[in-house]
């Protein structure tokens, strides 16, 4: 544990008055590291009373940030001082690259990093920088919301599909990702492109059968579906019912659900009706009753909505 | 293949009933020691702290043995001239600290303490051209931050202020491919935005523009083995998404999709048998923030011994009808 040289105790402070934080009376005993926040603290409340502009305020915003990085206050009065004292703000890009890197998950310092970019209207590094954060953790809420602002902002969507496919390869279930393949398609080529969506629905098949229990695949294979509806793609019924053998999953078997759901609530004419609604029915039990079981009253609940279908279609054609 | 599910797995030794005195004595003692360097640590956010802390006693029966008189005063040095509400004394006002406030002030049945006109101007002042809600001044943006302006405006009585129908658009714009809602608009879904924005749309009268089916199997797959529930595919459980999961669930009149026992086991094995109060998952230490949360999706899973919690406030039922708010939900 290293001496820390009181701010209360060094000369060029001394004519500022520590504000104590006025919730109670400070105890005898103290460990030293709450002695440094206290002292740390208490000269932060006496220059934001004073609402001090100067060097040592800004030397103080670190120390304090040290400390405490989730104090927004503190982060607040140092952009105040960055404009004020007029710093160098690629300094200051390098300051805030080694507090994300030490603490990324912290919300302040990455909306921090967003108001440095547009100050400096310079995202150059910072499609880097993400990539490297999430070489850490391939999650990281706030680094994936970085990165998709910078890509909006300075529309710099090239390679990142490219990116994207490189993360998939090294974690197939990684959600951020799929949820990034599907943010840079729509702002680019888009879905209603039927190349892009078929290119899309063999990729996702191909991870599937790479790794079946994958409920970040399904969803996209269904998410990109919707809107023409499952049962009406070409193939699709086929492609999925050949995967149950090798890669069945309770997420394949609820694709099905989803799509023999989708041919009768359109009442497709490429599908037998009833026969289409037998297969629906006992895939919700099996699911029900055997490989989903947690999520039971769900199935249970299909199997009616799917019942009520048939028998709607059932009441206009007689 | 092998198939790894991330999950946790609950030891037979862990707390199977609920402890409720023991979690009303964590937080009756909890800041009683105002030089605890974790409750110093966390003065940053001491208005939400607050908020997590009397709630929890008040669905416990136990907001009593809270200093009502030390908390009123506390909020009133919070309140700046711009009208916004700071975590603490020293700190800048925002809008996260100003609903949490709102909501202590509503729970005591004190509001006036503050000026309420001013509070209404400083939200109305943070709605943004796209309809979002800034979080403060410097402008971050979130789906958090709408659900905070219209909760806030809706205990105040003063949802009419702002611009509605952009509002409402900018939600609906972080909707994504999975039934879901993100951050912003593209935003990867996340059970937290989840609980934001479909308790926004809830008070906005919103709730039909939501594809329940679709959404609610996104929550109920957010459910695993353990009984625990996660955020998003492929993390860890923990017991807050009770609360984010849960509430949004019922708020979209699917929670009966939820395995309900094998959720209140994972939450009470959540527990702390000696220090009381509950962690994020089972073993760990536990918080405040854990301990609202773990008895609130109680509450909501019906356990008896516990006030109904309102699933878009995350405040007791009898105080919003005392204040007369009664926020759609779906069935």
């Amino acid at each position: 544990m290293c001496l820390f040289f009181y701010f209360r105790d060094r000369k060029e402070w001394a004519d500022l008055e520590p504000v104590p934080q006025d919730d109670g009376p400070n105890p005898v005993v103290k460990i030293a590291y709450s002695e440094k926040f206290t002292d740390v603290f208490d000269m932060f409340r006496a220059l934001l009373k004073n609402d001090e502009k100067s060097e040592r305020a800004f030397a103080l915003t670190a120390e304090a940030i040290e400390l405490n990085a989730a104090n927004y206050t503190v982060w607040h009065y140092r952009r105040v001082l960055l404009q004020a004292l007029d710093k160098d703000l690629r300094e200051e890009m390098k300051y805030i690259t080694a507090i994300i890197e030490d603490q990324p998950k912290n919300y302040q310092v990455w909306h921090h990093r967003r108001m440095v970019v547009e100050w400096l209207n310079d995202p150059s590094e910072e499609l880097q920088f993400v990539a490297e954060i999430l070489s850490q953790d391939a999650k990281n809420y706030h680094a994936w919301q970085h990165r998709q602002w910078v890509m909006q902002e300075y529309k710099l969507w090239d390679g990142e599909l490219e990116y994207v496919e490189e993360l998939l390869e090294e974690d197939v279930r990684n959600n951020s990702a799929w949820n990034q393949r599907h943010f840079v398609i729509s702002h680019t080529r888009g879905y209603s492109d039927s190349a892009i969506l078929e290119r899309e629905v063999q990729y996702t098949l191909k991870q599937i059968k790479k790794a079946p229990h994958n409920e970040s695949a399904w969803n996209y294979l269904n998410g990109i579906l919707q809107d023409g509806g499952l049962s009406s793609y070409p193939g699709l019924l086929e492609q999925v019912t050949e995967l149950q053998d090798t890669c069945s999953s309770p997420y394949l078997t609820a694709f099905l659900v989803d799509l023999y759901e989708d041919a009768l609530e359109t009442n497709s004419s490429s599908y037998d009706q009833q026969e289409t609604l037998n297969k629906a029915l006992e895939l919700c039990k099996l699911l029900a009753e055997e490989k989903d079981t947690i999520r039971r009253e769900y199935w249970n609940y299909v199997s009616r909505s799917l019942q009520n279908t048939e028998y709607i279609t059932d009441m206009l054609q007689v | 293949m092998g198939t790894q599910v991330k999950d946790v797995v609950i030891k037979p030794e862990a707390p199977n009933t609920l402890l409720l005195d023991k979690h009303a004595d964590y937080i009756a003692a909890y800041g009683s020691k105002k030089d605890d360097y974790e409750y110093t640590l966390s003065e940053y956010l001491r208005m939400s702290g607050i908020y997590w802390g009397l709630t929890v006693m008040d669905l416990m029966g136990q907001l009593s043995r809270m200093n009502r008189e030390e908390i009123i005063e506390f909020i009133k040095s919070c309140q700046h001239d711009c009208g916004g509400i700071s975590a603490s004394t020293g700190h800048d006002p925002h809008l996260l600290y100003t609903l949490s406030a709102v909501q202590i002030l509503s729970l005591y049945d004190s509001i006036n303490v503050i000026d309420v006109d001013k509070v209404v101007d400083y939200v109305k002042g943070l709605q943004q051209e796209d309809g979002s809600f800034a979080g403060d001044k410097w402008g971050e943006i979130d789906t958090r931050f709408s659900f905070c302006a219209v909760a806030t405006l809706a205990l105040l009585g003063k949802l009419d202020v702002i611009n509605m129908d952009k509002a409402v658009g900018f939600v609906l714009s972080c909707m994504n491919f999975d039934g879901g809602f993100g951050c912003r608009p593209g935003s990867e879904s996340h059970a937290g935005q989840i609980y934001c924005c479909t308790g926004f749309l809830s008070i906005t009268g919103q709730l039909h523009q939501v594809n329940a089916d679709l959404l609610g199997w996104w929550l109920c797959e957010r459910q695993l083995p353990s009984g625990g529930l996660n955020g998003r595919p492929e993390k860890l459980p923990d017991v807050c998404y009770s609360w984010w999961v849960l509430a949004s669930l019922k708020i979209i009149g699917r929670i009966h999709w939820i395995d309900k026992a094998k959720l209140r086991s994972f939450i009470l094995a959540c527990q702390d048998e000696e220090t009381g109060g509950f962690a994020d998952r089972p073993g760990d230490m536990v918080d405040p923030f854990h301990t609202l949360f773990g008895v609130a999706g109680l509450s909501l899973l019906g356990d008896e011994q516990i006030k109904p919690v309102n699933p878009v406030f995350c405040m007791p039922e009898d105080v919003l009808q005392r204040i007369g708010l009664q926020p759609d939900l779906l069935n």
